[in-house]
């Protein structure tokens, strides 16, 4: 029994992921206008998140940049979204988000700890205020308007940067490169001594993440109809990974998933219910989790898997 | 031209005043009590609603409700400190992961905080005018309330710095800052004056709330900008140097003042751009070690 558990559990997980996609795939098919909107938000989250944690969660470097990349996607789509199909916006927003974060991380990734996440902060403000000033003073507008896309195309974008945005971070994650992104985490020093060229690794992989992110900034774009310097470049959306990814926990791979799915659902149930005490609520279900749940909802989980053990050990 | 430079240095001077109160608040809160508290604009937002409050309701002199915000604020902080952050450092594995999950915490404080002054106060931005009449420095006008503002905000961070220098509490936490280990080892009580520290930074920050409703007008919503002018100027300064904050503060505002001369839609963007030059080049700040 104990020995074929390990085979028979990864079919049971490998089958259960099989049946979420093909739930998710035919969504639209059965469920409402409305549960297919707050699927693509859900969506959207879990791949800022998982995308910010394939960086930030092994190596430990807080980006708070994820609002930038975002907002060059959203950018892109807006200034692109007229003359081109969707798929090519799409790519070229996650590419303009590629090499942006070459960019900062080249001039960037050498300052350690709160100093890199300060920086990032400091950079998506930057970003913001120069485009309101250009936008102010040189082109005498103020936002765009951007070229609505139907829900249901929405979705199946957002859909296919969600499967590809886990591959790909479930790949890095079992590869040599997460393992030696791991070392980074753990003693930066003694991992370049070991030969991992940790400047190259830290640079690639932050410029990954922003590729996801930058897509899907792209791809919700369409939904906002306008945009301006203030809506593409929120600092809010650089803070939610980072609570999304804690909330779920960073321990397993499913943690920030989870935390984003969770999360994500929440948000948009108090916003409803409790238009003028979500932000309360919000807070206090925060801290609550800060101080209870260290390990976030894995360890949650975790903890109830222990229990249920024990229990089957105790009967036998 | 004389008289423009006196403008702008006078005009910089008045609001790196303020610049600097807020900063040495979040400087012993961050540098010392190790928690980069986003919600300390909050504290600067409930410090310039409650001066309104008194002095509209109440007929209570904004100058006078310093003796109510300040000590207020300072026992919500040292609360605060006593109970979610000390937890929170208790239960941490490293100060890493600590100055993580305490940031993440004053996140939650910055929602609930704003949330519970909208509930009380609303979103309209409010004003009132206190001491506004004309001041003449050496051919410059302003308003006796920007002087006012800029006086206290001198006072109150000078005579913090003295106590910080001078008494036995004052190197017990700049103890602290160097090394809080070495610090409880040399029998300081480090959870009191980490306590402190959050709660002096608190009132600070309502301190320049009240000095700040009297110059300029206010909202429920300001308080995150703040923060991040504070967490620039304590980067500028230096981290854990309460001096380098002061005087970044000063400096700061000088910039501001001429950035705003050239145009004024460019002032914020200068600072972000000077804070994001800075951390490449000196990340260590002007009176860094």
């Amino acid at each position: 029994m104990r020995i074929s558990g390990a085979t028979s559990q990864k079919s049971v997980s490998l089958g259960l992921v099989l049946l979420i996609l093909i739930v998710l795939s035919a969504l639209p098919l059965y469920a409402s206008m409305y549960a297919v909107i707050l699927l693509t938000a859900i969506l959207m989250y879990v791949v800022i998140t998982v995308s910010w944690a394939l960086f930030s969660g092994p190596t430990g470097y807080i980006s708070l940049a994820s609002a930038a990349f975002f907002g060059v996607g959203i950018y892109t789509s807006a200034l692109l979204g007229r003359s081109l199909p969707l798929p090519a916006v799409i790519g070229i927003a996650g590419l303009a988000s590629f090499m942006m974060a070459l960019l900062v991380g080249a001039v960037t990734l050498r300052l350690r700890g709160m100093y890199f996440a300060v920086f990032t902060f400091g950079l998506v403000e930057l970003i913001k205020r120069l485009l309101l000033w250009w936008e102010m003073t040189i082109t005498r507008t103020r936002g765009r308007f951007v070229i609505i896309v139907d829900n249901d195309t929405i979705y199946y974008a957002m859909l296919s940067i969600c499967v590809v945005t886990l591959l790909s971070a479930y790949l890095v994650r079992r590869s040599k490169f997460g393992l030696a992104l791991q070392s980074i985490g753990e003693d930066e020093e003694a991992a370049a001594h070991t030969g991992i060229n940790v400047t190259t690794l830290k640079i690639v992989t932050f410029s990954i993440s922003a590729v996801f992110i930058g897509a899907v900034g792209a791809i919700i774009a369409t939904r906002w109809t306008y945009i301006d310097p203030y809506i593409a470049f929120n600092a809010l959306v650089s803070f939610m990974p980072v609570l999304m990814a804690i909330f779920g926990g960073m321990g397993q791979f499913y943690g920030p998933i989870l935390g984003a799915a969770v999360f994500a659902y929440l948000e948009e149930v108090l916003i409803t219910r409790f238009p003028y005490h979500y932000m309360l609520l919000f807070g206090i279900i925060l801290i609550v989790a800060i101080s209870y749940l260290p390990n976030g909802l894995v360890g949650l989980v975790q903890k109830w898997r222990e229990a249920g053990l024990a229990r089957e050990h105790a009967d036998t | 031209m004389m008289k423009t430079i006196l403008d702008i240095v006078i005009a910089g001077l008045l609001m790196g005043g303020i610049y600097a109160l807020i900063a040495v608040g979040l400087g012993l809160q961050y540098g010392v009590a190790r928690v980069l508290n986003i919600s300390h604009g909050e504290f600067i937002m409930l410090g310039a609603f409650a001066t309104w409050s008194l002095y509209t309701k109440l007929g209570i002199s904004p100058l006078l409700s310093l003796a109510i915000c300040g000590p207020l604020a300072f026992v919500i902080g040292f609360v605060l400190h006593r109970t979610l952050f000390t937890r929170l450092r208790t239960s941490s594995g490293s100060s890493a992961a600590y100055e993580g999950s305490s940031m993440l915490a004053s996140f939650g404080l910055l929602f609930i905080i704003q949330n519970l002054a909208l509930i009380a106060w609303g979103a309209d931005i409010r004003a009132y005018t206190y001491l506004a009449f004309p001041v003449n420095l050496g051919g410059a006008v302003f308003a006796a309330n920007r002087l006012a503002a800029l006086s206290f905000a001198i006072v109150a961070s000078l005579g913090f710095y003295l106590f910080l220098s001078r008494t036995r509490l004052g190197k017990g936490i700049r103890a602290a800052a160097q090394d809080p280990a070495t610090a409880a080892l040399m029998g300081v009580n480090i959870n009191r004056v980490l306590a402190l520290c959050f709660g002096f930074g608190a009132s600070m920050a309502g301190l320049a709330g009240m000095l700040i409703s009297m110059c300029y007008p206010f909202h429920a919503t300001m308080g995150l900008g703040y923060t991040v002018i504070a967490i620039i100027v304590v980067v500028l300064g230096g981290l854990g140097s309460i001096l380098g904050s002061f005087i970044g503060g000063f400096v700061l505002g000088l910039i501001g003042a001429i950035v705003t001369y050239v145009d004024p839609g460019l002032s914020l963007a200068a600072y972000y751009l000077i804070f994001v030059l800075l951390l490449l080049l000196k990340p260590t700040g002007i009176l860094g070690k």
